[in-house]
């Protein structure tokens, strides 16, 4: 067991909770800085791309997970992200200029479809962003002169001052820099009043309202913030793959970023990088345990959809808060273990009242 | 005159494929009214149900009719099947939870159709009695198969209609959608509700992909089309059965038209230009009943 003996405020909005939080991140950083000795190069590769995803889940948690608003169209913003720094890239522009540059571009396009729609609730909202992500994706495909259209676009390796980062280690390193670096910043806005206002809109738009904090701003900002993270994913999503057209971004991987979120567990940056873990190595998983299933059921092209649908609805079922709710839960019972209940996390049931009337 | 018939045969074919979105939008509606939520395997239910029915007809040489009415009986077990197994312990949590749900089944419905043996990831069709006949009017043409989804839409929106308005079960479903709590008190079973209402959507599904099948083939991404009943849902005002239908007529006819008239690439985003103009106006939709916030 342990006890915080809380005794100001600032306490409340630590970095860290307790001193020795930081030493275990700490230690994570430089276990993972010696991964790529053990590793091999496609174990990295797949490291990397948990990175990626982790940077676009930490900007949709911002979004969906803190601000309580529901983005069913974030691909988009991956895909700006991604053509931005392939377009500047290609143009001789530096990748340390480029990078930024694409997270502001999504941003701003963020701010240009989020003021509209964002006065929408719930689904609705949700509706609306796939609605512009379809949008959107059209346009990449028309806008010919500088996309490239269908026919896509190459993509060269990032160089920053004449270091090139052109093998699977250096890409490995330079994400997960970037992870670190975006988790900080999130961190960062979560514990700044900004991020405090994001919070209080999750848990009650109209508390919010009545606290002062203007709702349309806030929102349009939670939507800009999330847009410029998830851009950053896209470039180097793009420099990763070395090609991108459209049909990379589509409805799927918006569906995807937002599985990564929810299966991660909302509410939390843990759950970011969680959902992405899973999600990279679901299907590695699935690949090693195809040896033990009958025959028939091996080559089917079909199975690993199937068991990734099938795993999305069980983690629903029978834990909504996700991987990270999984991790308190444990977590939970060692602190307190000879006193642990075992209902202390039970749920309450509730019935629901229509938000319409 | 050459104008008007290419213009009356565009807006004919718009006004056929707007049915089949309106009744995708309709299973939405009517899931979306009485639990207050969206099914995003709506799309995946139909291609079920076109799949079912394509084997009954190719495979074990029943009459059409007969298919569709056991397609309709096998979709409404799925569906009853779907709420009793994944939704009906998702009751009162958060709406994402259940949406995340749908599209997991969603997911799961399309690669297991895709695993099925004699189904697969191919494409196929099959002869109904609605086949290659057609009515001609002038120089435009309609072919039965589209006459046949116009007719039959506008039937299930009667029965839906009149269901929800008139029935005890349909007056349990709307008074379960307002406040499930209250309804409780008042002895309705919400469970048994929410077990009918995703048997009917199912079944609806069922009837759309049957009716869909001749016209687009059967094949593994036929749910997408879910997808594109999501605008005429919301058009309508996603709590309007009737306004599922007007929604999805427009959404068909702008299509159709953008498709004829307008550059190539209008008509795969014409739909959501409208859903967004539709939310950024009136978010309500056209048939809606206005939003209000209570503290």
């Amino acid at each position: 067991m342990r006890f915080l003996m809380k005794t100001d405020y600032y306490q409340d909005i630590r970095l860290f909770k307790y001193r020795s939080t930081f030493f275990w991140y700490l230690a994570l950083v430089v276990g993972c800085l010696f991964l790529p000795k053990i590793l091999d190069e496609y174990m990295l590769s797949q490291l990397t791309f948990i990175c990626i995803y982790a940077v676009a889940g930490v900007g949709l948690m911002l979004l969906t997970g803190f601000t309580g608003q529901i983005s069913m169209g974030h691909a988009a913003f991956l895909a700006i992200g991604s053509y931005t720094s392939a377009v500047l890239t290609a143009k001789g522009v530096p990748f340390l200029l480029a990078l930024p540059a694409s997270g502001v571009t999504a941003a701003l396009v963020g701010i240009v479809i989020g003021r509209p729609i964002l006065h929408l609730t719930g689904l609705y909202l949700a509706i609306a962003t796939m609605g512009a992500a379809f949008i959107i994706e059209e346009i990449l495909v028309r806008w010919e002169s500088i996309t490239n259209g269908n026919m896509g676009m190459m993509v060269d390796t990032p160089v920053i001052f004449g270091f090139n980062f052109d093998t699977e280690i250096r890409f490995f390193y330079l994400s997960l820099a970037v992870l670190i670096i975006v988790l900080l910043l999130a961190k960062n806005i979560l514990r700044s009043p900004t991020g405090r206002a994001f919070i209080a809109i999750r848990d009650s738009e109209i508390a919010a309202e009545a606290m002062g904090i203007n709702l349309p701003s806030f929102k349009t900002q939670s939507f800009a913030v999330s847009a410029f993270f998830t851009g950053i994913a896209g470039s180097l999503y793009a420099h990763k793959i070395f090609f991108i057209n459209p049909e990379s971004y589509t409805i799927m991987q918006s569906i995807e970023l937002l599985a990564i979120v929810i299966i991660g567990g909302l509410g939390s940056l843990h759950g970011a990088v969680y959902g992405s873990i899973f999600f990279i190595f679901l299907p590695q998983l699935i690949i090693i345990s195809k040896d033990y299933l009958p025959s028939f059921v091996q080559d089917q092209t079909g199975l690993q959809p199937a068991l990734f649908g099938l795993l999305i609805i069980l983690v629903m079922l029978f834990e909504p808060m996700g991987i990270y709710g999984r991790w308190l839960k444990t977590k939970f019972y060692f602190e307190w273990f000879p006193l642990y209940k075992k209902d202390s996390f039970k749920r309450e049931k509730k019935y629901q009242k229509a938000e319409r009337h | 005159m050459e104008f008007f018939n290419e213009l009356t045969q565009t807006i004919l074919n718009g006004v056929a494929i707007g049915c089949i979105y309106g009744m995708v939008a309709l299973g939405f509606v009517l899931i979306y009214k009485s639990t207050e939520v969206i099914n995003f395997a709506q799309g995946e239910l139909l291609m079920l149900g076109a799949f079912i029915s394509y084997s009954l007809i190719t495979q074990l040489h029943l009459s059409y009719w007969t298919a569709l009415v056991i397609t309709i009986l096998a979709m409404g077990i799925v569906g009853a099947i779907l709420e009793r197994v994944v939704l009906r312990s998702l009751v009162g949590e958060p709406t994402y939870a259940i949406v995340i749900v749908t599209i997991g089944i969603s997911y799961f419905i399309r690669s297991v159709v895709s695993m099925v043996p004699g189904w697969g990831t191919d494409t196929y069709g099959f002869r109904t009695p609605f086949t290659d006949k057609f009515l001609r009017w002038g120089d435009v043409v309609i072919s039965y198969e589209y006459l046949s989804i116009v007719v039959l839409a506008f039937v299930l929106i009667a029965v839906v209609f009149v269901f929800f308005g008139y029935s005890r079960m349909g007056t349990a479903m709307r008074a379960t959608s307002q406040n499930q709590l209250a309804a409780v008190y008042m002895g309705i079973s919400v469970t048994r509700v929410f077990s009918l209402t995703w048997t009917i959507a199912a079944a609806l599904g069922g009837i759309g992909g049957i009716l869909l099948a001749p016209i687009t083939f059967v094949h593994m991404n036929m749910g997408f089309i879910g997808l594109k009943a999501v605008p005429a849902a919301v058009l309508g005002g996603f709590t309007s059965p009737p306004g599922a239908i007007v929604g999805g007529l427009i959404i068909g006819i702008t299509e159709s038209l953008a498709g004829v008239y307008l550059e190539e690439g209008w008509k795969d985003i014409a739909a959501w230009i409208i859903l967004i103009a539709v939310l950024i106006i009136r978010p309500q939709g056209l048939f809606g009943i206005q939003e209000k916030k209570k503290v």
